[in-house]
């Protein structure tokens, strides 16, 4: 009886220390999506160089593809523009971007200057395909299959690590 | 030791972290959307984004927030609004895409069950280890006194008073 008077309290602190500890290690400005093996949502939007051809989700089916939410205003996007040159370069795989909020001939320039990894971008001016797939944040990757279900989601920009060991497994998976 | 006391700070504690959060008076966003002509319909939105939280900013609520997602995520709130949808419909929209963190109340499930009763069940735990020592009888074993200190002691006293 007496041992419990000091084992009880002493495990006591020691969950709540784990709990305290998993919690430094979280970031919060990474949030799950709930997206995840739920069927892309449907989109058709002007393309951003092209604004008569319209650009559709379902254009991608049959296929494995990345969708890169991306805008010439994000800092960030452009650190990991040259992982997504590369990446399309190697020709592993497809990527569409979502150009969100963004203005045509911003982005026209920027992919002038830096280069185009893709395919080619859908202009979401008004932002509503980014609200329909739950982006909170530029740069977003999706990860979506042949069927048109997304089934990863990249938050924050790709890095070659981050390609190498996150998008390529999962990529090769689903081309299987 | 007054477990009485300690007891009703806890209680007050407890009901005080699980009251309603009262809006405080925000002027922020809401001024500049200020189209609005039908003050019910308004309030209703604005209650409405008051427990929605602002994915860019995370402390702050969709109706406070200066973030350009937030725009339109409010844009969106009120055209489903406005085509008839329900506070619960537009909710579940946003929850399908956003996840839970979209609440600012998280929903009651299991595994937010710790976070919501965890509280009240380490109350309920305090309060029945209280009961229980404080029912316990004391059994204090009298100590073995000396007669002759007993003497002593009377011996002490009674010179004191003389």
């Amino acid at each position: 009886m007496k041992v419990w008077r000091y084992t009880l309290p002493l495990a006591f602190f020691l969950v709540v220390v784990a709990f305290l500890w998993r919690g430094l290690t979280l970031d919060p400005s990474r949030v799950p999506s709930p997206l995840i093996d739920k069927p892309a949502p449907a989109f058709q939007l002007p393309g951003l160089k092209n604004p008569d051809r319209k650009i559709s989700s379902s254009d991608m089916l049959g296929r494995v593809w990345l969708l890169n939410v991306w805008g010439s205003w994000c800092v960030s996007c452009r650190a990991e523009h040259e992982v997504l040159v590369a990446l399309a370069k190697s020709g592993a795989v497809p990527i569409v971007g979502l150009n969100w909020k963004d203005d045509r001939t911003a982005a026209l320039a920027w992919l002038q200057q830096f280069g185009d990894p893709y395919i080619e971008s859908a202009a979401d001016t008004a932002g509503d395909v980014a609200i329909n797939y739950g982006v909170y944040g530029a740069p977003e990757t999706f990860i979506i299959d042949k069927h048109g279900t997304i089934r990863h989601k990249v938050i924050g920009p790709l890095t070659p690590e981050r390609v190498e060991t996150e998008v390529l497994p999962i990529v090769q998976k689903l081309e299987k | 030791m007054s477990a009485r006391a300690l007891l009703a700070v806890l209680f007050w504690m407890c009901a005080t972290v699980y009251a309603d959060p009262v809006p405080l008076s925000a002027p922020t966003a809401a001024a500049e959307r200020g189209s609005g002509s039908d003050p019910v319909f308004e309030a209703r939105l604005r209650t409405l984004e008051m427990g929605l939280r602002c994915m860019v900013c995370q402390n702050e609520s969709l109706a406070d927030s200066g973030a350009g997602l937030a725009e339109d995520m409010r844009r969106e709130v009120r055209s489903m609004a406005l085509a008839g949808k329900s506070d619960d419909d537009i909710r579940n929209y946003l929850h399908e895409r956003y996840g839970d963190f979209i609440f600012f109340r998280p929903p009651v499930k299991p595994e937010t069950w710790l976070l919501w009763f965890g509280p009240f069940m380490l109350l309920i735990g305090m309060i029945l280890y209280l009961l229980w020592r404080h029912r316990r009888p004391v059994r204090v074993a009298p100590a073995p006194v000396d007669p002759d200190r007993i003497r002593q002691i009377e011996t002490l006293l009674t010179e004191d008073e003389t």
